[in-house]
């Protein structure tokens, strides 16, 4: 938000129309008080103010048009779509597996839990849920779990930018990067992995990915009180944050706000507890609350969340430690027939696999070139799947016409809905204050639009 | 009005179904034997000389009582006891229930949408306080009710989720609004009009939300291309996705 002030009294720098909508600027930054000014001698009161949609304090490309009077927000409206990719439709035309490729760049922030909730419908669909190795679900939880802390950071981060404190930003980028280097170790990329499929992982750890876990995991514990020192206690960013972007429980549960906005009314509510997936009943941590409905109680629910996944992660290497089992289901008419390897050139086939099809076992070419080609088909039917992400509940409604293709791919992307909520906590509010609630919404445009 | 066009699926070529299952759960016919060159490509890529199988795609039946699961039964009996009361036949209001893969759907028709999720959300043995939004989904070969709406309830007072579609055929596409029981489908309903065309009477404001405002149809039904064009790749010519060889 530019809240600059030129000099009183010089020239307008904001060009003005008329329309038939009433008198239109332009507003380019830095000439706020000439708005105001203007239009509080204009006899019309009411002016429209567009926030976006390339506003560098929004999470993606997001447009806000906001009714103002004064410093005073009268209504508050979302403009979307600016971000729509069409991935519903096109997982229409690609097969089951392929699928994990495209719901990956949803929320690019949450990108295994994209894959995640989509192979667990998938495999709801296969009816193989209970046949995914104990192994894979463990990564699978470890992943997600070190995903919750790299997204919450990027919220913590950019949502201190945009209230002016560039340290929180520095300190969320900088131990984002331990959390996406892990990635980069584990799945081959920083985003948009692709890690998770129908039935398993695309692969399993490589050797010394425990070991750089576990330091990260250290290095982020050492650094957790950072945060707390710098903004928890902080008066100014009290001062910004408390009271700010309010919806309390009947307002999220009319306005199907779920995850941090949801549990800062003092609801805990957390998928994890409540409908477990991926082994998560046996892991043991806490779901944070906080009674204060406001952009303060949500910071503060993500800021102990890290800590709790931390706690889980730790779990996870701990059952991790043992090595060894498979990270596919056995079935080979649904498991992608080889498993990835890291060669010279990037993450690819593995050689061992190539040598066997290609010298060894007709038999295994054709049927690698079958799965590959074609897919598997999954029984006709719908299935809903639903993960506690960052963000709250991302759901997944998955219908098969027991084709190799999906039928239909629906996301219920927290961030989408939880963005409704965007009205309720603004409208009434300062100007200001819009930067400070849409942050603590934390809503990822790519998710939004998909 | 949805009884009477599935009927007149018959004429189509929609294969009757096997004795048992009602018609209306199939939702198309695939041919041939291995599924390929049964794209929109409508190349024959099937050598097999099993060219001319028929094969109906049907989706799960409808389930008859007991429905199982830890507390399906519960739950059907209390919602259809909850339209009772309230002067409806349960058997007007759900057209049917099915249960698969541990999940409960319950069939609901439009003329009754809106009151059923009202008493879904109101009654203390349902309470489904919680909806998770609107997913369309579009199927050209279910004669009369082409379209479906499908909105997943969660109630966090009981631990519960269930689902509840409600069909609309594709030249009535009308569906009632359900912002007024769960305001949080504002939007979810808008994206699956922009999408699908299906028009949410008493939508508070019902226009584009992710297409821009000036598109021209429907994007997400199975009628619309996908588009793209093709791209050259180490010499050879790939065509776009909606192009390439499919297998059912």
């Amino acid at each position: 938000m530019s809240t600059q002030h030129s000099t009183p009294g010089a020239p307008g720098t904001a060009p003005e129309r008329e329309t038939t909508e009433g008198r239109v600027y332009t507003v380019t930054g830095g000439d706020w008080d000439e708005i105001v000014t203007a239009a509080a001698k204009a006899d019309d009161e009411r002016i429209v103010v567009n926030m976006g949609p390339q506003h560098p304090s929004t999470h993606g490309v997001l447009r806000l048009i906001l009714e103002i009077d004064g410093e005073t927000v009268k209504e508050a409206r979302c403009g979307i779509g600016y971000l729509h990719t069409g991935i519903e439709k096109n997982l229409e035309f690609r097969n089951w597996v392929q699928g994990t490729t495209f719901v990956t760049r949803m929320d690019y922030l949450t990108p295994l839990f994209n894959e995640t909730a989509y192979c667990l419908a998938v495999e709801k669909l296969l009816g193989i849920t209970d046949d995914v190795p104990a192994r894979a679900s463990v990564i699978r939880v470890m992943m997600m779990e070190l995903n919750r802390i790299s997204s919450h950071l990027v919220a913590l981060a950019t949502g201190g930018m945009e209230i002016g404190s560039t340290t929180l930003m520095i300190y969320g980028f900088r131990d984002r990067e331990v959390i996406l280097d892990i990635f980069e170790l584990v799945t081959g990329l920083r985003m948009n992995h692709a890690y998770v499929r129908p039935g398993g992982l695309a692969q399993d750890l490589p050797p010394g990915a425990l070991d750089q876990i576990r330091e990260g995991v250290k290095l982020l514990r050492s650094r957790m009180h950072e945060y707390d020192k710098l903004a928890t206690d902080n008066p100014v960013f009290k001062a910004r944050l408390v009271d700010v972007g309010y919806l309390d429980l009947a307002g999220c549960m009319a306005l199907g706000a779920t995850g941090p906005i949801l549990r800062a009314t003092g609801l805990p509510h957390d998928l994890r507890k409540t409908q477990p997936y991926c082994g998560y009943e046996s892991y043991d941590f806490e779901v944070l609350t906080a009674d204060t409905c406001d952009s303060y109680g949500r910071f503060l629910i993500r800021l102990r969340e890290m800590e709790q996944s931390l706690r889980i992660v730790e779990q996870c290497l701990e059952q991790l430690k043992g090595g060894g089992g498979p990270v596919m289901v056995a079935d080979k008419k649904i498991a992608w027939p080889a498993q990835l390897a890291l060669g010279a050139d990037g993450l690819g086939n593995s050689l061992d696999h190539i040598r066997k099809i290609m010298g060894e076992s007709m038999e295994a070419l054709i049927h690698h070139f079958k799965l590959v080609t074609e897919g598997f088909r999954v029984p006709p039917g719908q299935a809903y799947a639903a993960v506690e992400s960052p963000k709250g509940e991302l759901g997944v409604h998955v219908v098969s016409d027991g084709g190799t293709r999906p039928y239909r791919v629906h996301f219920r992307d927290p961030s989408f809905t939880n963005l409704q909520t965007m009205a309720a906590m603004c409208e009434g509010g300062q100007v200001a204050d819009v930067i400070v609630a849409v942050a603590g919404i934390d809503p990822v445009m790519g998710g939004v639009d998909r | 009005m949805t009884e009477q066009n599935a009927e007149g699926a018959e004429g189509t070529g929609v294969p009757v179904p096997r004795e048992g299952r009602t018609e209306l759960e199939v939702i198309g016919v695939r041919h041939g034997m291995f599924g390929a060159g049964n794209g929109t490509n409508g190349g024959s890529g099937d050598t097999s000389g099993y060219g001319r199988l028929v094969t109906p795609i049907a989706l799960p039946p409808a389930s008859s009582r007991p429905y199982g699961g830890a507390w399906f039964d519960e739950v059907a009996d209390e919602f259809e006891g909850a339209l009772e009361e309230q002067g409806l036949t349960p058997e007007a209001a759900i057209e049917k229930t099915v249960v698969d893969r541990d999940e409960i759907t319950f069939h609901v028709h439009r003329d009754h949408l809106v009151q059923a999720m009202r008493t879904l959300r109101d009654d203390p043995a349902l309470r489904f306080e919680l909806c998770t939004g609107v997913s369309g989904v579009h199927y050209p070969g279910d004669a009369g009710r082409e379209l479906h709406a499908v909105y997943h309830l969660r109630s966090i007072t009981h631990n519960r989720l269930i689902r509840i579609e409600c069909s609309a055929p594709d030249d009535d596409p009308h569906i009632p609004s359900t912002v007024a029981v769960y305001p949080t489908n504002d939007w979810h309903e808008r994206e699956t009009y922009d999408f699908f065309g299906i028009v949410f009477d008493g939508h508070p404001a019902l226009t584009r939300i992710m297409m821009p405002d000036d598109w021209l149809g429907f994007p997400q039904r199975k009628d619309y291309p996908l588009g793209g064009i093709p791209v050259e790749y180490k010499g050879a010519q790939i065509p776009a996705p909606d192009q390439r060889r499919s297998y059912s």
